[in-house]
């Protein structure tokens, strides 16, 4: 008897803390919402955000969307020439990636390079208490640190996600047209009838945003509850990793249930 | 980092962004080719429309000339009333054919449009008489199972 109490005990605790920390979490965004006039002011620390957060991911969101395009491209021939309807690869590449793939592997890639940091650098200010002195000193630690690297990865994100869908169509077309030898006006040309922009590249630049909004949001969060001690930062660090991956899979289902049905 | 070089890295970031926004909607997506910007909307009736859907397309000799708009049920005429926007470019004469075909064998389905001969025009609004329901395989087979039975009738009166 005891041990079920014990186990239903233990479901209240996690449901309840749970919850509490999604609330903390909606705060935090109202707090940054609240405090981004003043960060904007300075819009010199955004801009420094985004070099970390966007220009220094470029090379790996670039590497992994030409493979991922070059996979896509044979995996789609092989299976599309039994058919008889290799031309149709340009649209299985560019859907694939428009609609699902670029915005998923790009929020997956990044919450690993730039949402990590983030969580990493902000545990480490709490632990060596500067967001304390900021306070002291009267600066809101939300407007000079929050705020920034937030609205850095809102900005970040779509414009990763839209450069990995490119580069990732490239990818296909290398090894469709250039490798394989697939008719390159057909290519082209079937992947523009069936591929709509408001349907499919607006609604995959929509995904992109929201994961970018959920991706930082939790990095932010899980950067201040950290507890002060090095074990509580790489606890922290991988728990961004681990959340943001799996509430990106579930969005992504629910946006796509919403858009594309 | 100098703040210059740091601002040049961030504006290299935006606008390669904004380029590939940019060849997404023109290259990979149909914003310049196949969207239809000033159009014009007829209506027509249709007793079974298949699988045609909304945005689907409409063709005459195979170009593209427009996109369906919507398509609703009647439930007093028991009809779908389907509602074509045809680009103003073109004019189709008023009793054009309106049919409703299969690209290939398990493609899409659209709205071919043939011209008819009449001298007076379609105008916003108006209605295309002469359709063509989509063909339905079931009703095909059955048919040709029952004329194919109709014969064997008749071969054993001989």
């Amino acid at each position: 008897m005891n041990n079920i109490l014990n186990i239903l005990e233990k479901l209240g605790a996690s449901a309840r803390s749970s919850l509490s920390g999604l609330g903390s979490c909606a705060r935090l965004f109202l707090l940054t919402m609240i405090y981004s006039s003043d960060s904007f002011k300075r819009f010199n620390l955004t801009i420094k955000e985004i070099y970390f957060t966007g220009v220094l991911s470029l090379v790996i969101i670039i590497v992994s969307a030409f493979f991922v395009g070059m996979v896509l491209g044979l995996q789609g021939y092989y299976t599309l020439e039994k058919y008889g309807s290799s031309e149709a690869i340009g649209v299985l590449v560019a859907l694939a990636l428009v609609r699902e793939l670029g915005p998923v592997v790009t929020a997956l890639l990044f919450a690993g390079r730039a949402g990590t940091a983030i969580t990493a650098e902000i545990g480490l200010m709490k632990t060596t208490e500067q967001l304390s002195a900021m306070e002291m000193m009267a600066v809101s630690p939300i407007a000079r640190i929050v705020a920034p690297r937030f609205w850095a990865g809102m900005i970040s994100m779509p414009i990763l996600a839209t450069i990995f869908s490119m580069v990732g169509i490239l990818g296909g077309y290398f090894i469709a047209v250039l490798i394989i030898g697939v008719d390159d006006g057909a290519f082209w040309s079937q992947m523009q009838a069936n591929v709509d922009f408001h349907n499919d590249i607006v609604d995959g630049a929509i995904k992109s945003i929201v994961f970018g909004f959920a991706c930082t949001l939790i990095a932010l969060y899980q950067g201040l509850v950290a507890p002060p001690t090095a074990e509580g930062v790489s606890r922290a660090t991988t728990k961004t990793v681990v959340i943001s991956s799996l509430s990106v899979l579930g969005l992504d289902f629910v946006l796509t249930s919403f858009m594309f049905v | 980092m100098e703040r210059v070089k740091l601002d040049i890295w961030v504006g290299i970031f935006v606008a390669l962004g904004i380029i590939a926004m940019f060849y997404m909607a023109t290259r990979v997506g149909n914003l310049t080719s196949n969207d239809v910007k000033k159009t014009y909307e007829v209506k027509a009736y249709f007793e079974n429309i298949g699988g045609l859907k909304p945005r689907a397309a409409v063709k005459a000799s195979g170009v593209v000339v427009g996109r369906i708009g919507s398509i609703n049920f009647d439930p007093e005429a028991f009809h779908a009333v389907v509602k074509i926007n045809i680009d103003e470019r073109y004019a189709f004469p008023k009793d054009t054919f309106a049919n409703i075909y299969t690209a290939g064998l398990l493609g899409e389905q659209y709205l071919a449009l043939e011209a008819g001969g009449d001298d007076v025009n379609l105008k916003a609004g108006d209605l295309i008489v002469h359709t063509q329901d989509a063909v339905v395989l079931e009703k095909l087979i059955s048919q040709f199972l029952y004329n194919s039975a109709g014969d064997d009738d008749d071969k054993d009166k001989e």
